[in-house]
């Protein structure tokens, strides 16, 4: 592994230009998540239609590109997926990102998934982790409608 | 002073990361540690190993004597008027928590005032927090000025009637500061208040004489100064420490223990309860010597023209913000630049071997008082040479070039 694989073009794309930085118009679902060792901070929005189909998924925040990336990625591919298929892309991605060689869902196709593997090189940095996983765990609560704020180290 | 010859000391340095050379520059968080002291610790459990104070068999005698020789020396280097005013701990958090402790015990009340400043890392900050919870004192912090300075008016600007006490670091571990912590003595004295100095960033740097800064209590971080971790020292004038309570009680710290009544041993056992970190301590002696061997006037001389240096390479360097700019910097440059977030900096100067921390370095106070979330610091030791500085701004370039700035 080498810097390279890390930031590499995809991830500094996202990391410095965002997708879905803002806040979703009439959002039903929401959740807050920071780190407090970095000061990253990120807050989730998601509109799920009556189908409990995601209309719209954004978040507002700041940190470094690893986390700002990895919510501006998880967004573009979560948009207009339904509820019950989140939790087990979080779930994959989440063990992907610590230990697993390949994302093995069925909820996202084979171009989506090599997106998010851009992530995967976050695993040689341990330290990073938590950077990289932020945003998705603070989307599990907000699809749980827990209200709970997500402290990452406390995960 | 040769710092190839220095390095060589080190054997830190004959590792590769990432298949470079090591360049190190995380010594305000801990120091790499001379072949000398690393020998110590295992010569001493090879071949010299007891428990300390307790049995009169041939190895406690020798390990007493190895362990009382290293406070002795620490004694000397500081130029403390007492042997018994000096106290291991666990580290320096231990140290100052000592003093939180007994010193809040007996002296602080509801309404007391502690002064600290805006630069404290938390170890002295939560210590006191803690009184404020327990016994309901008040905090106050002496403000820093633009350049992230400390001046003796921003102290006595705070002082009130009820300060009891006045809490410092001596150099900031963020800005790299060093307060005038004499003179902030003088007039804390002159009002009659204590003073207690941090001295982390300070021991491992500049030549200290407890007698002439004349301060009640000074914490110092062995492993930040060339040692092995787990040890810390408290330096307190033997007036407080005969006065004070005792802060943990167990084996060593007695001199009689019946089911009604308790006596407490003379100093400094008085303070040291529990098997010490004998190793540590006698291995620490090691340190002491390598500084003094190369000389603290020579260090300070050789860190300060790298400080020098450091703060002109990284000023031509667009994009890099040095945080604080004080008259008098020492060992310490944190940094931030724009569009790269700091852990961003640190991973990719990692590759190149380049060893720098990034995050709020427990000093979340002022980060919020200079509305940073987090800063990159290069902290400087012995070992470090204007090619590690060059090596820094080289791999700072290629950061830069990763994200496209300019």
């Amino acid at each position: 592994m080498n810097l390279k694989e890390l930031y590499q073009e995809i991830i500094l794309d996202h990391g410095k230009n965002p997708r879905n930085l803002r806040k979703a118009e009439n959002f039903n679902k929401d959740a807050k998540g920071h780190n407090p060792l970095c000061g990253d901070k990120v807050h989730i929005f998601l509109k799920l239609d009556e189908n409990r189909k995601i209309q719209d998924i954004s978040f507002e925040g700041s940190g470094c590109a690893i986390s700002m990336a990895s919510a501006s990625i998880m967004t573009e591919l979560l948009n207009g997926k339904k509820e019950n298929q989140i939790n087990e892309i979080v779930k994959d991605f989440l063990e992907m990102i610590k230990k697993k060689e390949n994302l093995d869902n069925n909820d996202l196709n084979d171009d989506e998934k090599t997106k998010l593997m851009c992530l995967s090189g976050v695993k040689q940095y341990p330290m990073r982790v938590k950077c990289a996983t932020l945003a998705w765990h603070t989307l599990t609560s907000a699809v749980k409608n827990s209200q709970e704020e997500i402290n990452i180290e406390n995960l | 002073m040769n710092i190839n010859n220095i390095k060589k000391e080190f054997p830190i340095f004959d590792s590769k990361v990432h298949n470079n050379d090591l360049v190190y520059l995380d010594s305000a968080n801990s120091s790499q540690k001379p072949k000398v002291v690393i020998d110590r610790i295992y010569d001493f459990y090879t071949k010299e190993f007891s428990n300390v104070g307790r049995s009169v068999h041939y190895l406690a005698v020798t390990a007493t004597n190895l362990y009382e020789n290293t406070r002795s020396s620490i004694r000397k280097y500081l130029n403390a008027k007492d042997e018994n005013e000096i106290v291991f701990t666990k580290g320096a958090t231990e140290a100052i928590n000592l003093v939180a402790n007994t010193f809040g015990q007996k002296y602080l009340n509801e309404g007391d005032e502690v002064l600290l400043t805006e630069l404290e890392h938390h170890s002295n900050y939560v210590p006191w927090h803690f009184l404020k919870n327990s016994k309901k004192i008040k905090i106050n912090f002496a403000e820093i000025n633009q350049d992230g300075e400390i001046t003796v008016e921003s102290i006595e600007k705070k002082i009130t009637k009820n300060t009891k006490l006045i809490a410092i670091t001596h150099i900031s571990n963020v800005t790299g500061t060093i307060l005038p912590i004499k003179e902030i003595t003088a007039v804390a004295h002159s009002k009659g208040i204590p003073v207690l100095i941090d001295g982390c960033q300070g021991a491992p740097h500049l030549k200290l004489d407890m007698q002439d800064i004349d301060c009640d209590f000074y914490a110092i971080s062995c492993h930040k100064m060339y040692g092995p971790t787990g040890l810390g020292i408290l330096y307190a004038k033997k007036k407080w420490l005969d006065d004070l309570p005792p802060y943990q009680g167990g084996g060593g710290m007695i001199q009689e223990v019946s089911k009604d009544s308790v006596t407490y041993g003379n100093l400094p056992n008085k303070y040291e309860a529990g098997t010490m970190a004998t190793a540590q301590v006698i291995a620490f002696n090691e340190s002491i010597k390598f500084i003094e061997k190369t000389g603290i006037e020579n260090i300070e001389r050789h860190e300060s023209e790298l400080i020098q240096y450091g703060q002109e390479i990284l000023r031509k360097n667009n994009s890099v913000k040095l945080i604080g700019n004080p008259k008098n910097r020492g060992s310490v440059l944190s940094f931030n630049i724009d569009g790269i977030h700091p852990h961003d900096i640190a991973t990719i100067l990692d590759e190149d071997g380049v060893a720098i921390r990034a995050g709020h370095h427990c000093c979340q106070i002022l980060h919020k008082k200079l509305n940073l979330t987090a800063s990159a610091r290069a902290s400087i030791g012995v070992y470090n040479t204007k090619d590690d500085i060059d090596k820094l701004n080289e791999s700072i370039n290629k950061c830069k070039k990763i994200f496209e700035l300019k």
